[in-house]
């Protein structure tokens, strides 16, 4: 027998004006924002979530773009599919190491209708995307019927499936500043099989100054090893300003491996997530190092 | 309450009344009476009951039926061409790509998509393309080559057509 799910009302709105209009009346209620519906239909086939008002704002065109200058840098509307992304040749040329992501994240099919606002709103911690765009020091465009807030990406994921949205905001827009010269991007994912969630997951940002010997900034965040995506800024600050040297790269390892607060599950130990962070973030950031003395 | 759903299924109108709840799958199977379409894990992870939304491959079990509204949907019954199988469903047949034929309609539907957009993929290509899909009984090795040769028949057919 296959689930049936329970009976909703369906709102199909045209424009974000409408969507918040339908979310300040019955945002309060038993509502919910339904995307591609990749992972709610899941929660709603397990009767975790039973909305009796379903927003179904995969219809908002206005919100599915991808565009790209110097002074703005990216923005992705929050209802471009994952497919699109990894598929863009802006991201292809601006930033690779998005499509890079996009490539492991689930099956070609989630890919093609699930979206990119879902995936980050859903606050799942071994979601790809967001360790992403903390590393690319992103942003993230918040609409409520009284006006727009930005949050850093970073501060958005609150806990396991917790978020800063309020139950009548969208989230509209993911920014992400043009990258410094002399910056490599990289991101790795450890999963038991192709295109399964993270075990663990390691995105690193390194940028060097003009004579490209010395990091001036690094970004590091960690994903599935704790509550939610987090920045590893000890590990960080073991880079900042130095040479970047194998020996530096293992003990900032070491580092983001304590920072870390990972839990065994039914797979995995805590002691083995450590050890994957410990292991990634050397490989990762060397990666991204290699990367940032060629750009 | 019920709401209005106009689609095109394998190139026919359709104006249908569905419950908000109802998936695509159930639509395709329980209303149109495509079975071909298979339901599955019912939860995302087995891409069996893969179909095609305006070209692209996607789970029938993970969408809203009223999300396809003036879309056009393509499920294996749109494949043949009368009693002509599609050059996909000879090539599975020629390389044994099946035993059961429980996972094949999704993945005629996930290979379709795939040569229509690159038409000559490389075995790495077809393996990125269809690392959704579950197979329980007939290994992958298989349907990768079917894939190829589906592809190598699908380009001799374009360039005769081509010739003539
Ligand atoms: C089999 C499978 C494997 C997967 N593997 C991975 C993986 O490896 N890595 C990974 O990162 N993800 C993975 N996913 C998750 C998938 O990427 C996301 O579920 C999907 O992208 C979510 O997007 P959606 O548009 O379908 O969101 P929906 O399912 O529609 O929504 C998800 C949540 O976000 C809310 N929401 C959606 N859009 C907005 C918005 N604009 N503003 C406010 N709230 C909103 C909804 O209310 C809901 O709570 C997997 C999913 C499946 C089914
Ligand atoms: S039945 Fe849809 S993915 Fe398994
Ligand atoms: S042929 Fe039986 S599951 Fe694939």
């Amino acid at each position: 027998m296959k689930t049936i799910l329970n009976d909703f009302e369906h709102f199909a709105p045209k424009t974000v004006e409408e969507a918040l209009d339908l979310l300040s009346r019955y945002g309060e209620e038993e509502c919910k924002i339904v995307a591609g519906g990749q992972s709610l239909l899941i929660l709603m086939k397990q009767r975790l979530v039973t909305p009796k008002y379903l927003i179904d704002i995969k219809g908002i065109s206005a919100l599915d773009y991808i565009t790209f200058d110097e002074q703005q840098g990216l923005k992705i509307g929050a209802l471009t599919t994952h497919r699109a992304i990894e598929k863009s040749p802006v991201i292809e040329k601006y930033y690779p190491v998005l499509a890079e992501m996009e490539q492991n994240v689930s099956s070609v099919e989630t890919r093609n209708w699930g979206t990119i606002g879902g995936n980050i709103s859903h606050g799942d911690p071994s979601g790809d995307p967001a360790p992403v765009f903390i590393a690319l020091n992103g942003r993230l465009r918040i609409a409520g019927l009284n006006g727009e807030r930005t949050v850093e990406a970073e501060d958005f994921t609150l806990g396991y499936f917790e978020t800063v949205l309020g139950h009548d905001e969208l989230l509209t827009e993911i920014q992400v500043p043009a990258l410094p010269p002399h910056t490599g991007v990289k991101y790795t994912k450890f999963s038991q099989l192709q295109g399964d969630y993270a075990t663990a997951s390691v995105a690193v940002s390194i940028t060097l100054e003009a004579k490209k010997k010395t990091c001036s900034d690094v970004r590091i965040a960690l994903g599935a090893v704790a509550p939610a995506p987090m920045r590893a800024k000890k590990a960080e600050e073991i880079l900042r300003g130095e040479k970047i040297s194998d020996d530096l790269l293992a003990r900032a390892g070491q580092a983001a491996s304590e920072e870390a607060s990972p839990t065994t599950d039914a797979e995995v130990s805590e002691e083995y997530k450590r050890e994957l962070v410990k292991v990634l973030v050397k490989r990762v950031a060397k990666e991204a190092f290699e990367r940032a003395k060629k750009a | 309450m019920k709401k209005e759903l106009k689609f095109k299924v394998n190139g026919e109108d359709y104006d249908l009344w569905v419950e908000p709840k109802t998936l695509l799958v159930q639509v395709l199977r329980d209303e149109l009476g495509l079975k071909g379409t298979k339901w599955a894990c019912d939860s995302g992870a087995c891409c069996a009951c893969t179909v095609m939304v305006d070209g692209r491959a996607v789970k029938s079990c993970s969408i809203l039926a009223l999300q396809v509204n003036g879309k056009e949907v393509m499920t294996v019954e749109g494949l043949a061409n009368g009693p002509e199988l599609h050059p996909l469903q000879q090539a599975f047949i020629d390389n044994w790509a099946f035993q059961c034929g429980f996972c094949t309609s999704g993945q005629l539907m996930a290979a379709k998509a795939l040569l229509d957009e690159n038409p000559d993929p490389t075995i790495d290509e077809i393996k990125i393309a269809m690392d959704g899909h579950l197979c329980r009984c007939t290994g992958y090795n298989m349907i990768s080559e079917a894939i190829q040769d589906a592809a190598k028949r699908l380009q001799a057919q374009k360039q005769q057509e081509g010739g003539k």
